[in-house]
């Protein structure tokens, strides 16, 4: 494993806002790995440090040994926009040969447009492709140059489930070709979905940096909400698996647990009066509170190992 | 690849961009003809006065250069700075500079292109003369006389959004044009607009490419002045452009 990239003590603002808050962390060739979080949580100033288009405020980023700055860096860095903002009037022929002038063993048109399905698309308009055409385009442009280190900002965001997989698919093609793939998003599925690696970000900190089965257990959590007496409600708190409890000043109890058809079974076995249950998957925002509760130890544990 | 073949290539397909959209192309590259044709051409007292007739042609075509560099460079980079694409193209590894001169380039193309016409309407319709030498040396002048106009665009173009960027755009690119004395000869001016005149870049450019293609001789308010303008734009654009990473929301 060779180190692509490194992070050092980066520390990025943009006025009073703290985009990036002191990350420190080296990406190595040979996995997928997910940049996980919720939006403004620095994901995408990240990416744009690794890409040059952003100076860090304090620390150093290296790209390749190098500057990220310095466009020979960039010479096997593959990169897609966050938004489909492909040029209108060129054609999607046109735009492939455009960004492959740019590398030196670059691949050629007819096998990128064969990867990610735009063979019938080459002399159509970029301005008159569908959202998920534009998609893929913008996504195998990242390919082009055969480069050993692919990032990839919210690549599926906004695509149908079918689009979603297909792309998901070539990405992993891709992969098992040799590209080092870096892919943020705030779906905990498409991480789940791709990643090996998980680096769960919010407010511009790392939370957690672990395998993919480590961090879904920590945020691929569910919300257990319910009635009951006061004293009740602390002897569920002490249920194991539940993360964190939260009161509302209706009298209900929000209960995060990892696994909430055991907690359930655990409660009627405790023999708990409650009322007015209900169930549903905790959001990714939700999760990611219990990674930055201070109270909720492993996770303020884990926190510290990884900022040290 | 080299920073020169890809300068080349970034040059190509900016004005296959632009092709696309032929109505974008037409008010830079018609109406300096357009304003000979209508403007020039009527008045037999000009049209038919060799010195006069050439002169009218140079202004209009400094015009055509002058709308040209601000409005390209002005409204591209701000526009590009908005969109996501921009950004993108700089993750490339292409050198900053291949893209600078890409953009000189296409400019530079289309430039040629609207100064043609005015070139060819003002040889057949009037009195204005030049042998083809006088008419090299004066394209010459004429690419040299653009370099401040093409920074003030780069200015306006790292330092405002695309919409105000049209405003001022326009405001300059008239302001420049009446104040330079290419829509009306300076001899028409009242002293105290003949004295702010000669400050302005487009009166310098005028008077250059006077120089250039007509011979006599060449008032030091002219080069002193095109070396000012392009000192200073010159620093202010770099400044600008260090400070740009896109566009910046408050």
């Amino acid at each position: 494993m060779t180190v692509l990239a490194r992070f050092d003590h980066v520390t990025r603002r943009f006025g009073k806002v703290l985009a990036v808050d002191d990350v420190s962390l080296t990406i190595e060739s040979g996995t997928i790995l997910g940049l996980l979080g919720p939006n403004a949580a620095g994901k995408t100033t990240l990416i744009s440090l690794l890409e040059g288009l952003r100076r860090p405020s304090s620390g150093t980023v290296e790209l390749f040994g190098g500057s990220p700055g310095d466009y020979r860096n960039r010479q096997q860095l593959g990169s897609t926009p966050q938004e489909t903002a492909l040029p209108v009037t060129l054609r999607v022929g046109e735009v492939i040969d455009f960004v492959s002038k740019h590398f030196e063993n670059p691949l050629s048109k007819a096998a990128v447009a064969e990867e990610f399905g735009l063979g019938e698309l080459l002399k159509r308009q970029t301005g008159a492709l569908s959202g998920g055409q534009k998609r893929r385009l913008s996504v195998a442009l990242a390919f082009v140059g055969r480069p050993k280190l692919v990032l990839l900002d919210e690549p599926t965001t906004g695509l149908d489930v079918d689009a979603r997989r297909t792309l998901w698919e070539a990405l992993r093609r891709q992969h098992e070709r040799g590209a080092t793939v870096v892919v943020t998003s705030h779906y905990l599925e498409e991480i789940e979905a791709l990643a090996q690696r998980v680096i769960v970000m919010g407010k511009g900190r790392i939370l957690a940096d672990d395998t993919l089965p480590a961090i879904l257990s920590q945020v691929g959590l569910r919300q257990v909400r319910l009635a009951a007496t006061s004293d009740d409600a602390d002897r569920i708190g002490q249920l194991p698996g539940v993360v964190r409890q939260e009161k509302s000043d209706e009298g209900t109890t929000t209960y995060y647990v990892q696994n909430s058809d055991e907690m359930i079974v655990l409660l009627v076995r405790a023999g708990i009066d409650f009322s007015n249950l209900t169930v549903r998957g905790a959001t990714l925002e939700e999760a990611f509170l219990t990674l930055t509760d201070p109270s909720h130890e492993r996770s303020h544990d884990h926190k510290r190992e990884v900022v040290r | 690849m080299s920073t020169f073949a890809l300068t080349l290539v970034h040059a190509k397909y900016t004005l296959i961009e632009t092709a696309r959209i032929p109505v974008a192309l037409i008010g830079s590259l018609v109406f300096p003809a357009l304003a000979l044709l209508f403007f020039v051409v009527p008045q037999r007292s000009v049209a038919d006065s060799p010195e006069f007739a050439t002169q009218a042609v140079i202004s209009l075509a400094v015009f055509a250069i002058m709308s040209n560099s601000l409005f390209s460079f002005g409204l591209n980079i701000a526009e590009n700075r908005e969109k996501p694409w921009d950004p993108y193209l700089r993750t490339l590894p292409a050198p900053g500079i291949a893209r600078v001169f890409a953009q000189v380039f296409s400019t530079g193309a289309l430039g040629v292109a609207a100064i043609i016409p005015v070139i060819v309407i003002g040889a057949l319709f009037t009195a204005a003369e030049a042998s083809a030498f006088a008419v090299v040396l004066g394209l010459v002048a004429l690419a040299i006389g653009a370099l401040p106009f093409m920074l003030i665009g780069i200015c306006i173009g790292y330092a405002l959004s695309a919409k105000a960027a049209i405003a001022v755009v326009q405001v300059v690119m008239f302001a420049l044009a009446f104040a330079g004395g290419l829509f009306l000869p300076p001899v028409l001016f009242a002293d105290w607009l003949n004295t702010l005149s000669k400050f302005l870049p487009s009166r310098q450019a005028r008077e250059f490419v006077i120089w250039a293609v007509t011979g006599g001789n060449l008032e030091p308010w002219v080069w002193i002045g095109i070396i000012a303008w392009i000192t200073v734009t010159l620093f202010l654009a770099l400044f600008l452009f260090r400070r740009d990473e896109g566009h910046r929301f408050r």
